[in-house]
């Protein structure tokens, strides 16, 4: 019901949550926290690790080159406690913060950017 | 009880007033300052290379001095900091320096050392420690690069023990940034090392204040919002020309108050801590530290009062039995120029640049891939590479270009290629006379751990007075 209202209708990440991120090595986490409980239900529903992964993916390796067995490029936890979710997008920093020639080699516009991915509007 | 623990240094070359004002306006117990960055110890392993006598947070000399009238006036103040760097005792002994000067000659500094792993590696690799690679499990042995620097990250238990021989200040090595707030918790507080849900509070505790002000409205998604009197918010940026550095103020049972000094500007909300609790963060529901495996998946954060925000919640797990380590190696060389392309066609012309710069540098003979040749035109998205292109055409655009090289040479030869731009590029260039940038060397990060059984820290406590006092310059 609540999905056939909002067809077609979108918002952008930042009017549900604001963000949070930083680096890990060749890593960076995103940190998005909802403003609301229902905000929280949206995001869990509708900020996958998919939809993470597909807005940032230019910034991904081209080739993997870790061999640590990683299913898929960014993955999600929950933190129930405070409302958020928390992303870890791995070898998105082209090097890290040593070697990367970026002018961001940190991770730390990742959380701006990420408040422009779209969703669809709350019911 | 309550611990009032204040950080004032997010970063070596965070603000140098922070540390004075935070202790003039507001009263703790502990101010701590933290000044390493994953990879600040292998730019400190450098400079003692070229000094031997340097190799630490030179900053923390600067607060030191500001700090002699808040240690004459707060005589129970203590201080804990990691700006020991690659070499505490020499910190130290600038530090002993400084208070035998300043007539404080008694006071009473502790040095924590061990976690420099760099002279015993290969006898580490000869027992057994591979120290394989975090992402690639690929042991050390494996690289052929030299490497720079190599440290275990301590924990709060040695900065506890300084603490109990009554050091007043604290200068480590690496340790792990929220240890320098569990280690003051610990000690006053009496907890046990197996308290673990106390050290996970105040590990929480410690990870929201290590950044100095990004958990009072540094960095804040909404930093154009404002507190009103009424407890509303209202459209108007924070006032971060005098923000207040924060101060946990942790309770017997390890849960805390985030704040701040009154009368600053900034704000210490249930967001901003939110952010905070959340950067930097892997798996929530394991946030390692060599203190404690802490779960932050349970934790709540309320605001309780303006400017105050209680935390509760943290789970505690035993940690792991292995401390992390960051190695960095030499990987070639680095530069970036910048240079402002404006007018119509900026991006073309900028672009146009990229390419007469990379073609002259063939013409003397250095090829650099695509991967190691880097260029944005900032203006257009290009802070986020290929993630969003501006719908119109801007009318200027810096130019950055980014290069490494395994030599030197052609790095070097790099930093000479912008300037001749300005008479044989494109119309409309700007900015190229800003200075020529030198190559610096890469220093390539080797995240791996070693069996804590592995590593000794050592605690060595003594009044200024008694430190020697030639130290060399």
């Amino acid at each position: 019901m609540t999905e056939s209202l909002t067809v077609g209708r979108k918002i952008t990440l930042g009017d549900l949550a604001h963000t949070r991120s930083g680096d890990k090595g060749n890593h960076a986490n995103l940190g998005v926290i909802a403003y609301s409980s229902a905000a929280y239900e949206h995001l869990k529903l509708h900020l996958t690790a998919q939809r993470v992964e597909e807005f940032f993916a230019p910034l991904f390796e081209s080739e993997i080159t870790s061999s640590v067995d990683r299913e898929q490029r960014v993955e999600r936890f929950e933190l129930p406690g405070i409302q958020a979710l928390n992303f870890l997008l791995y070898d998105v920093l082209a090097g890290g913060a040593s070697k990367s020639l970026r002018l961001d080699t940190q991770a730390k516009l990742f959380s701006t950017a990420a408040l422009e991915i779209t969703l669809p509007a709350l019911g | 009880m309550t611990l009032r623990i204040a950080n004032a240094a997010g970063f070596l070359g965070d603000n140098l007033d922070a540390p004075r004002l935070t202790v003039q306006k507001a009263a703790v117990d502990y101010l701590t300052l933290e000044y390493l960055a994953e990879l600040t110890m292998s730019i400190l392993a450098r400079v003692r290379e070229k000094n031997p006598a340097a190799g630490y947070a030179a900053d923390f000399l600067t607060v030191l001095r500001s700090l002699i009238p808040a240690l004459k006036s707060q005589p129970r103040l203590k201080i804990v900091t990691n700006a020991g760097g690659m070499n505490p005792h020499a910190c130290a002994a600038e530090a002993a320096s400084i208070l035998r000067d300043a007539g404080l000659g008694g006071v009473r500094i502790g040095i924590v050392t061990g976690d420099d792993l760099l002279p015993a590696l290969s006898e580490f690799q000869a027992a057994g420690q591979a120290f394989e690679h975090f992402d690639t499990a690929k042991p050390l042995a494996a690289l052929q690069q030299p490497i720079v620097s190599a440290n275990a990250y301590l924990g709060a238990k040695p900065i506890a023990e300084a603490l109990a021989a009554d050091a007043q200040i604290v200068i480590t090595g690496r340790v792990a940034d929220a240890s320098l707030t569990v280690g003051p918790a610990l000690f006053e507080h009496g907890w046990q090392w197996t308290d673990w849900d106390q050290l996970a509070a105040a590990s929480v505790a410690g990870h929201l204040i290590e950044c100095g002000a990004q958990v009072s409205g540094g960095f804040y998604t909404n930093w154009n919002k404002s507190p009103t009197a009424k407890g509303q918010t209202c459209d108007s940026p924070l006032d971060l020309g005098d923000v207040g550095y924060p101060i946990a103020e942790i309770e017997a049972d390890g849960t805390s108050v985030i704040t701040k000094p009154e009368g600053t500007g900034g704000v210490v909300n249930r967001q901003t801590v939110c952010e905070q609790l959340v950067y930097e963060v892997g798996d929530p529901a394991h946030y390692l530290t060599p203190d404690v495996d802490v779960d932050f998946t349970a934790v709540e954060v309320d605001e309780i009062d303006k400017d105050r925000v209680r935390v509760t919640g943290a789970v505690g797990n035993p940690p792991p039995n292995s401390y992390k380590v960051s190695l960095a190696y030499r990987d070639g060389f680095t530069a970036a120029g910048n240079m402002l392309v404006y007018g119509r066609d900026c991006v073309e012309k900028a672009r146009a640049c990229a390419q007469i710069v990379r073609q002259r540098l063939r013409n003397a003979g250095w090829t650099f891939v695509d991967k190691d040749f880097n260029v944005e035109t900032l203006g257009t998205g290009d802070g986020m590479p290929g993630l969003s292109r501006l719908p119109v055409s801007p009318s200027e655009v810096v130019l950055r270009i980014s290069v490494r090289h395994q030599e030197r040479a052609a790095v070097e030869r790099f930093t000479r290629e912008l300037a001749p731009l300005a008479t044989s590029g494109p119309p409309g260039l700007a900015g190229y006379a800003a200075g020529r940038s030198t190559p610096r060397p890469v220093f390539a990060y080797w995240p791996t751990t070693i069996a804590k059984e592995c590593v000794q820290a050592n605690v060595q406590v003594m009044a200024a007075n008694d430190f020697p006092c030639e130290e060399a310059q």
